[in-house]
């Protein structure tokens, strides 16, 4: 049901646009009709897809990164609160640090292309994974830590059989975000140093192109790309998330519950 | 007490506790617990009940006074001590079998010794037909079952509860005190249980102590003098209900002040 309303809006929102395009009399520079950025898509089928390859991996690269990066910091955050205090700033600067303001600098010291990019999507999307995964961590029970204190748990173990498993769930409320910052910082970081070669690039970096040519069809059609991606990101994380977690937690049980 | 040379099962003597500067929660607790005595605090909320069962784990330092557990420090006794908390605790992301074998696996026992222990387990608390379910899909007294069965299954010595039935239904929690009394015949541990229902106390108990708040203390003893071995036939029992009746009255004058 949520799949056909959903359907439905979408529908609805292309008829108001090809009614906006007849009623104001708009120039297709500004806004193309419907039917002409399916046709940019078909049109441009394969160039569309290539942008659309180099962006995903450079999301996925970034989201990657991001997680990995994410659960270490998180572990050492999460081994005292003195540790915490000193180094959690740091990670606000992460999330607060103007990304078009760095963006050059990075361009200097990795230079262009995937790599560079995939380090912007990094930066944007790691914040929320140190913070929820922190977070999972050391909210455990204590009950737990003391039921692993009466069997002489070390503390490896204590991470790894009790603290790691319970931040599971906040690690995957910290993806699921991550997964759509990494998107934007992939297409963000290549406005900037999205390509090495010219006239072959991300979607960032396809949008800039199309833009500055007046291809707003094509445009148009970048933007559905970007759109795509991210939702594709999302739901396959959620499916993880629902893969790894429907049997023993209750948040995860069916990720459709909102319906 | 008796002369004998035998070490109690656990001696707490003048054992005092405040956090901080704050107002004492336990003052001047003087306790013996005799092997395989099973013995039950029960008082008011404040009296430091669940603080005694933690000094004797060894989870809680003591401020002042001394505890023994067999004769050594409770922090070298706890191997032969477990713990059965309030709510199960379970760990929701390990199968019922997972989580009877945690305390196994943290003292690295081999794994096939393990699974052997663990089967005889499922055996004993009747949870062969879960083993293999998630915390979450079982009622929560089925779930306490697990949580003794993981107490059990390091052999203890000495049980130590902390209101393990308070969120139960009557009907579980008679069930599982008939169950705990049988284990206990079975395998001869000292238990200190926590608890709030005086029904309960004397059920389970050779010795109840009541305890009163602010600060936390001994405010009477008494021995539970029913046949050693009770079903639940005892429960409308004459001297039953006098008991009953007799440490309610003492609890009652535990809050008059």
């Amino acid at each position: 049901m949520t799949v056909l309303n959903a359907l439905a809006v979408f529908a609805a929102l292309v008829v108001l646009w090809q009614i906006i395009l007849w009623v104001f009399r708009v120039p297709p520079f500004m806004l193309p009709s419907p039917w002409a950025v399916l046709r940019a898509v078909g049109a441009r089928f394969p160039s569309l897809l290539n942008s659309l390859a180099i962006t995903a991996e450079e999301s996925a690269g970034g989201l990657v990164a991001s997680i990995v990066f994410g659960v270490l910091v998180a572990l050492v955050f999460a081994q005292s609160r003195w540790v915490r205090n000193m180094l959690y700033p740091y990670t606000l600067l992460l999330q607060t640090v103007p990304i078009i303001a760095v963006a050059p600098l990075i361009l200097m010291w990795v230079g262009a292309g995937i790599p560079a990019v995939t380090l912007i999507a990094l930066i944007i999307s790691v914040s929320p994974i140190i913070a929820n995964t922190t977070q999972g961590l050391i909210s455990v029970d204590e009950n737990f830590v003391h039921l692993f204190l009466m069997h002489d748990a070390s503390r490896m173990q204590l991470l790894f059989k009790l603290r790691l498993p319970h931040a599971v769930p906040s690690l995957f409320v910290g993806i699921r975000i991550a997964s759509g910052l990494a998107v934007i910082g992939a297409i963000t970081g290549e406005l900037f140093a999205g390509s090495s070669r010219v006239g072959e690039g991300g979607l960032g970096y396809s949008i800039l192109y199309a833009s500055s040519q007046l291809q707003t069809d094509y445009l148009f059609a970048l933007v559905l790309a970007a759109t795509v991606l991210g939702f594709s990101f999302l739901f396959l994380v959620m499916f993880l998330e629902w893969y790894f977690l429907h049997r023993w937690h209750e948040s995860a049980r069916a990720p459709e519950a909102e319906a | 007490m008796n002369g004998g040379s035998a070490v109690p099962g656990i001696e707490i003597a003048n054992v005092s506790k405040r956090y901080g500067n704050a107002h004492a929660v336990l003052e001047s607790i003087d306790l013996i617990v005799a092997k395989q005595e099973f013995v039950t605090l029960i008082g008011p909320s404040g009296c430091g009940k669940s603080t005694i069962l933690k000094l004797i784990a060894g989870l809680v330092v003591p401020t002042s006074g001394a505890i023994r557990v067999d004769g050594m420090t409770p922090q070298n006794a706890r191997e032969t001590i477990s713990f059965v908390f309030q709510d199960a605790t379970l760990l929701p992301w390990r199968t019922v079998k997972q989580n009877i074998g945690l305390g196994l696996e943290l003292e690295r026992v081999a794994s096939a010794r393990l699974e052997i222990e663990i089967a005889s387990l499922l055996e004993l608390v009747g949870l062969k037909n879960v083993a293999k379910s998630y915390p979450r899909e079982l009622s929560g007294g089925m779930r306490m079952r697990v949580s003794i069965a993981r107490a059990l299954a390091t052999s203890p010595r000495l049980m130590l509860l902390d209101e393990p039935f308070a969120a139960l239904d009557e009907m579980s929690r008679d069930r599982l005190n008939e169950e705990i009394l049988r284990l206990r015949s079975e395998q001869n541990w000292t238990a200190v249980f926590v608890t709030h229902s005086v029904a309960e106390a004397v059920f389970l108990s050779d010795r109840i102590v009541v305890l009163a708040p602010n600060p936390g203390r001994i405010h009477a003893e008494f021995r539970v003098e029913l046949p050693a071995a009770r079903t639940s036939a005892v429960r409308n029992s004459e001297e039953f209900n006098t008991i009953v009746a007799r440490v309610s009255r003492s609890l009652r004058e535990t809050l008059r002040k």
